[in-house]
């Protein structure tokens, strides 16, 4: 507690905290030493050479499906999920401010949007489009199916951001005569930008790892996850693992450029001197 | 007279359209197929309760619901029992801020990279010759490799705890970050100790955080499919699992049957731990 000396305490949970670390990471850098593995080398230690061959392996079509494509296609609709989930989210988040008819009920299918298995919304988008004689996509279904994932995420950040939002900036704009648009584009944009960022971080990341939810609404074309799965039950050499260190770099390389992003935002704020979300 | 005021209805209408087309219908669908009937390649528009009666009828069912229960119950009492621990440790013992912030970043990470992808990181480390039996083995403890770590319940209860813990963490640390300092101060003056404040004032007022921790927790294991088909090898079955099976065979009636089932008893689990907490109060 504030002000009390380090306990015994505090050395027994700092260890476990460390414990819990190492349990999180430690099985991920092993696949990642093991991508390194030599070519004679199996799935696990101990390590026959150091090379790069099964990095190499991913790059050859015929080796592994259609890793780039596959990538392609989950990058680009993580991007679209993100758009999307970010502009949706945050209209959304501005509705909630005031009361409206029926917001209890979006706000409880947000909640059930978030607790019905992924397998249900999969296989019951898989079947609409079926009986309406569509075809599964993943840019049609598969879109509609991650935006049911990330959406609750998005809205449940703006609620936490909006319930923490100091409403006087917005008054003072009013004041100065600022419409409403410009209240938002100005004064309320500016201030949630990093909460902002976190939601599109959420947004792509989840739907670039999402599994269970494309399933049934990818269609023809495998996103990662999917050509990734196909590839646990076919493939018995360090090859996937190059694929977890490929993937998991590429989650890594978002997850770094977002958070500098919201330190980029934090510190111009700072630099310029102005008490603009000094209340967020 | 104020005039109507149109804009939140505007702003939320993308919103309810998602979950309306997406989420409401699709899940009526579900309900609808799953009273139509099947052969080997189609679905056949019909009235018949023959998908539920097969579902009902088959001993299966019941094991394969109760093995899905057995492993939310034990899964929700690792990541109960570390997620508080941890959650505790950053918020009453991290003093400050700056190290907060990263202790969580680095718990949080992990929850934003590829699922798979961190089931098959265990591959290396419980399989026959991977890293702990290796290490057991050369301690003296055992002396042929333990068959049991990888492809088993086992391996499932700790593939979903690795992957999962993060959902107690998040809303545990957020209640435990909303309890007024000067209660446990106020509690430490009147000669608490340290554990009687942990059980008697931490403990009670983080119960909403459990609760919506508990309800991510138990929602994504009952319906899990892949964890427990990659980790178990195969050899252990779920309810998703059951229904990703129906699926690959095309029998779709009987995977929406199936799926309105579990439908109904998740949500009866969510409204009995919905009674704990107001969830709208709580963000």
């Amino acid at each position: 507690m504030h002000g009390r000396k380090r306990t015994r305490s505090f050395y027994v949970l700092g260890a476990f905290f460390i414990l819990f670390v190492l349990f999180l990471y430690g099985p991920m850098s092993t696949i990642f030493i093991l991508s390194f593995q030599g070519p004679e080398g199996g799935l696990t230690f101990p390590m026959r050479g150091v090379s790069v061959n099964w990095f190499r392996n991913l790059t050859e079509k015929q080796m592994v499906g259609d890793f780039a494509g596959s990538f392609a296609r989950s990058f680009t609709l993580g991007v679209i999920v993100m758009v999307l989930t970010v502009a949706i989210a945050l209209a959304g988040g501005l509705a909630f401010r005031h009361r409206f008819k029926g917001s209890g009920l979006v706000f409880y299918l947000a909640i059930a949007s978030l607790i019905v298995p992924s397998i249900l919304v999969s296989l019951g988008i898989g079947l609409q489009f079926r009986i309406l004689g569509w075809d599964t996509a993943w840019y049609t279904s598969g879109l509609a199916a991650h935006l049911t994932w990330t959406l609750p995420f998005g809205l449940l950040i703006m609620f936490a951001i909006f319930n923490r939002f100091n409403k006087s900036y917005e008054e003072a704009a009013r004041d100065l005569g600022a419409t409403p648009w410009q209240v938002i584009r100005h004064v309320v944009i500016p201030i949630i930008l990093p909460s902002l960022i976190g939601i599109a971080l959420f947004g792509l990341t989840l739907s670039y790892d999402e599994f269970a939810r494309s399933l049934m609404t990818a269609g023809t074309d495998n996103t990662l996850p999917l050509e990734i799965y196909a590839m646990t039950t076919n493939v018995t050499t360090p090859v996937l693992y190059a694929l977890g260190t490929v993937t998991s770099g590429f989650s890594f390389l978002i997850i770094i450029l977002a958070l500098g992003a919201v330190s980029f935002v934090r510190w111009r704020r700072e630099r310029h001197g102005s008490d603009a979300g000094k209340g967020v | 007279m104020k005039r109507f005021n149109y804009t939140p209805y505007l702003q939320v209408a993308p919103l309810a359209f998602v979950f309306g087309a997406f989420l409401v219908i699709p899940i009526l669908t579900i309900v609808v197929v799953s009273f139509w009937d099947y052969d080997f390649a189609r679905i056949i528009p019909d009235f018949v309760l023959t998908n539920y009666a097969e579902l009902l009828g088959s001993p299966v069912t019941l094991r394969t619901y109760l093995n899905t229960l057995r492993y939310a119950a034990i899964v929700w009492v690792c990541t109960l029992a570390i997620g508080f621990t941890i959650a505790y440790f950053l918020a009453f013992h991290v003093q400050s801020t700056t190290w907060q912030t990263a202790c969580f970043l680095i718990c949080t990470v992990p929850f934003l990279t590829s699922n798979i992808i961190r089931m098959i990181s265990w591959i290396p480390f419980l399989g026959r010759n991977g890293l702990l039996n290796s290490a057991l083995m050369g301690l003296g403890v055992v002396n042929q490799p333990l068959e049991f770590l990888l492809f088993s319940d086992f391996a499932v209860v700790l593939a979903f705890v690795h992957l999962y813990t993060l959902f107690m963490i998040v809303p545990i640390f957020n209640s435990m970050m909303r309890i007024d300092r000067a209660l446990l101060e106020a509690a430490y003056d009147a000669g608490a100790s340290g554990w009687q404040v942990l059980v008697n004032v931490i403990l009670p007022l983080c119960k909403p955080g459990i609760a919506i921790g508990s309800i991510f927790v138990v929602t994504l294991v009952m319906g899990d499919f892949i964890t427990v088909r990659f980790m178990s090898g195969g050899q252990s079955a779920s309810v998703g699992l059951m229904m990703a099976n129906a699926i690959s065979l095309l029998q779709y009636p009987a995977a929406a049957a199936n799926a309105v089932i579990l439908l109904i008893v998740v949500l009866l689990m969510v409204a009995a731990m919905m009674r704990v907490v107001d969830i709208r109060k709580e963000l």
